[in-house]
């Protein structure tokens, strides 16, 4: 079991010893590096890394550059799921025989991947990483679209979202699908910890993401990633838009413990009609035209029931 | 719990899957994952027949694809350890985006390749087409034409692959079923000889290493991406060839079993010439054999080292030849054969005009029979009589319906 690190305000964070450099490409307004930088600075643990293809990829290690101040590896867009865990199994039979270089550390391995990467392509492989209850974290930076390629749909995209392969046009309101529910899907492999997080409440994300570095097995995380590019808001919003996310119950935060113990973690006090949290994102404008307004309203309506859902879950305990 | 080591015969009866199971527990592995595939499923049985058994101290991880398979092997192996696994076929089709990051990123891996056709139509049987789809990937790639072999070849792979100089990943192949599924006797070493001829596993750029971090599998575009490959090419061309020599001699040293990038058979003085791989390597000496007791001056060259392709010692190797018949047991799809193109490349710009002519066979494991290659040595011979080829460039042999040529 490693030392919890204390962080009990954001200067903790700021003060922490950057191992993800504020050298990258991604956008201004970006939320993936602050995720990213929660995640890392939650620790004091030595860390080994994983990325698949997709923005943080290409943003961050760039021959002959590199943002990464802990070792990295990026293979492809399926598996760096699969890429962690071998890195992962290679220390445990290290361990066993004794050649480990720093036999004292105890290193956290950490693999992030893009709603692309994880609800779409490499789904099978994340599956496999959590049957197999791997010592490993899974990160999804879930910004809802395939940003990296340009805004075509994942199976992250919610209904009615404009992306360039469902795009909003003279007879469509652009994505037809609900949002796939990965949470329940990875809380239903029985891992010992699936949390839902957002970098605007980092104290909670922060509580979870450490629960998971302390826990022996497989830990998944999906973590709301507002993209300023492909949502269509300005880069100063990003937190804004999170907020609204998290305030709307769009992206409730809850907790999940071996698949059973079910915790919601946050609970607005304020909240907010889904209305302004599509309002504020240009990727939703074309639902405000009078012959769409009835999408908005169905849209509240499964928030709400999805809320209702998610607190009965937790007075039942199940 | 230290593990148990196994006293071996000097002769085992071993088929080409046991042999090469055998092999990766003597390396002492550290990482084995592995998904199952006909005819290579027996070796990852064995593996973790031996870990259940506490035969191996490493870590032996069933995954759920051939591609996670590679996957996992690809990040083990930048974690810094000995790192093997096998596939077969569709498997390894499944496997193929990987096995240009496992080369790309200069990670040693040792993969058995147990070779059968790729559907459609579906085919659990022999033949190179699987062998063929992986030759432009950057790894060192060789074959194995009976269970001794598949044995040798796959204790000398981790000490190839792993040089610092080489840091290649390195494929050891042999035929499905026709060597993979027959017993026959292997000379064995023991555990420790086996061992210290492999040797231990020396860390370079080591993910696990904290003092150190390292970053893998990086982007490079129009900048850099050619050096990078360029610098790939230039060691699979300049450093593995003498690396692989120098392991094969350390090989015959330990053993007085010797190796060569291309295998000759008969051919001090042979006019005709069957130029193939695995186990039609046996069946075509022991025609060329007889062809000779008739007169004919037959011989065989077996292609050992699929790549780096041994541009110069193949071309050796045919040079006092008349006629020399390529086989390629592949389907070749709208071209002259794989093997057949190769050949020719090599011999081009040299004096050496001999006839080459390309037989297409065995697909999907369909016997080649001493009756297939008795006329096709004598199709050499008139070939050598009349100065030409007598018959198109490309045939198939043994298959149904009227006969098939082209070119």
């Amino acid at each position: 079991m490693s030392e919890i690190k204390q962080i009990k305000n954001l200067k903790d964070f700021s003060t922490s010893a950057d191992r993800f450099e504020g050298a990258n490409l991604l956008c201004p307004g970006c939320a993936h590096s602050i995720i990213v930088r929660e995640v890392l600075n939650a620790t004091n643990n030595d860390l080994v890394l994983a990325a698949s293809t997709g923005c943080l990829e290409v943003c961050t290690a760039v021959y002959p550059y590199t943002s990464w101040d802990a070792s990295w590896i990026h293979i492809g867009f399926e598996n760096s799921s699969t890429a962690i865990a071998g890195a992962e199994t290679m220390y445990k039979a290290l361990k066993t025989k004794g050649r480990l270089k720093q036999p004292d550390r105890n290193p956290k391995f950490v693999a992030f991947g893009g709603d692309g990467a994880s609800y779409d392509i490499g789904f099978q492989w994340i599956s496999g990483c959590m049957e197999r209850n791997h010592d490993m974290m899974y990160v999804v930076l879930d910004n809802e679209v395939y940003a990296n390629t340009g805004g075509q749909r994942s199976s992250s995209t919610p209904i009615g979202s404009s992306a360039t392969t469902s795009p909003a046009g003279s007879i469509s309101y652009g994505e037809k699908q609900n949002k796939k529910d990965m949470m329940g899907i990875m809380a239903a492999h029985h891992i010992p910890y699936a949390a839902q997080v957002a970098p605007n409440k980092w104290k909670d994300m922060v509580k979870k993401i450490q629960r998971g570095f302390a826990t022996e097995g497989a830990v998944f995380i999906n973590a709301v990633s507002p993209c300023t590019t492909e949502w269509k808001f300005d880069p100063k919003d990003t937190m804004m838009i999170t907020d609204l996310a998290t305030d709307s119950l769009v992206f409730p935060l809850y907790e999940v413990i071996d698949g059973r113990e079910f915790n919601i973690t946050y609970r607005p006090k304020n909240v907010v009609p889904v209305e302004e949290y599509l309002a504020a994102q240009g990727r939703f404008k074309h639902l405000f035209k009078d012959e769409y307004k009835y999408l908005i309203k169905e849209w509240q309506e499964r928030v709400d029931a999805q809320w209702a859902y998610l607190q009965r879950r937790e007075e039942a305990k199940v | 719990m230290a593990f148990n080591k196994m006293n071996l015969k000097d002769i085992e009866v071993w088929d080409g899957n046991h042999a090469a199971a055998q092999a990766l527990r003597q390396a002492q592995v550290d990482v084995v994952a592995a998904y199952p595939i006909t005819p290579s499923t027996p070796i990852v049985e064995g593996y973790a027949k031996f870990k259940a058994n506490n035969y191996v101290e490493g870590e032996f991880v069933m995954v759920e694809s051939e591609h996670a398979a590679m996957s996992g092997c690809i990040g083990a192996a930048a974690a810094g350890g000995r790192v093997a696994t096998a596939t077969s076929s569709q498997g390894f089709a499944l496997m193929v985006e990987t096995l240009y990051q496992a080369s790309g990123m200069r990670l040693p891996v040792v993969l058995n390749v147990v070779n059968r056709a790729l559907a459609a139509p579906l085919n659990v049987n022999g033949d190179h087409s699987d062998m063929y789809l992986g030759r432009d990937s950057g790894w060192i790639q060789v074959d194995a034409y009976s269970p001794q072999e598949a044995y040798d070849l796959n204790l000398m792979a981790f000490r190839i692959s792993e040089d610092h100089d080489i840091r290649l990943p390195v494929m050891v192949h042999q035929d499905g079923f026709m060597t993979s599924h027959t017993a026959q006797g292997v000379h064995t070493l023991s555990d420790d000889a086996a061992y210290n001829f492999v040797g231990e596993y020396k860390p370079m750029n080591d993910m696990l290493d904290f003092e150190h971090p390292v970053t893998h599998g990086v982007q490079t575009e129009e900048d850099w991406h050619f050096e990078h490959k360029a610098r790939q090419h230039n060691d699979l061309m300049l450093k593995a060839p003498p690396k692989i020599e120098e392991v094969f001699t350390a090989f015959e040293k330990l053993t007085g079993r010797k190796y060569n990038q291309v295998e000759s058979y008969d051919m001090e003085d042979a006019e005709v010439c069957v130029f193939c791989m695995g186990t039609s390597v046996e069946t075509a000496r022991e025609v060329a054999s007889e062809m000779r007791e008739k007169g004919i001056k037959a011989g065989v060259v077996g292609l050992r080292v699929v790549r780096p392709f041994p541009f110069v010692q193949v071309a050796e190797a045919l040079k006092n030849t008349k006629a020399v018949a390529i086989l390629d047991r592949s389907s070749p799809n709208g071209a002259a054969g794989a093997m057949f193109n190769e050949v020719a490349g090599a011999l081009y710009n040299t004096g050496i005009r001999t006839l080459l002519s390309g037989y297409i066979y065995g697909l999907g494991g369909r016997d080649l029979t001493k009756a297939h290659l008795v006329a096709l040595f004598n199709e050499l011979q008139a070939n050598v009589n009349a100065g030409k080829i007598t018959t198109q460039l490309q045939q198939f042999i043994g298959v149904r319906g009227p006969k098939l040529s082209y070119l």
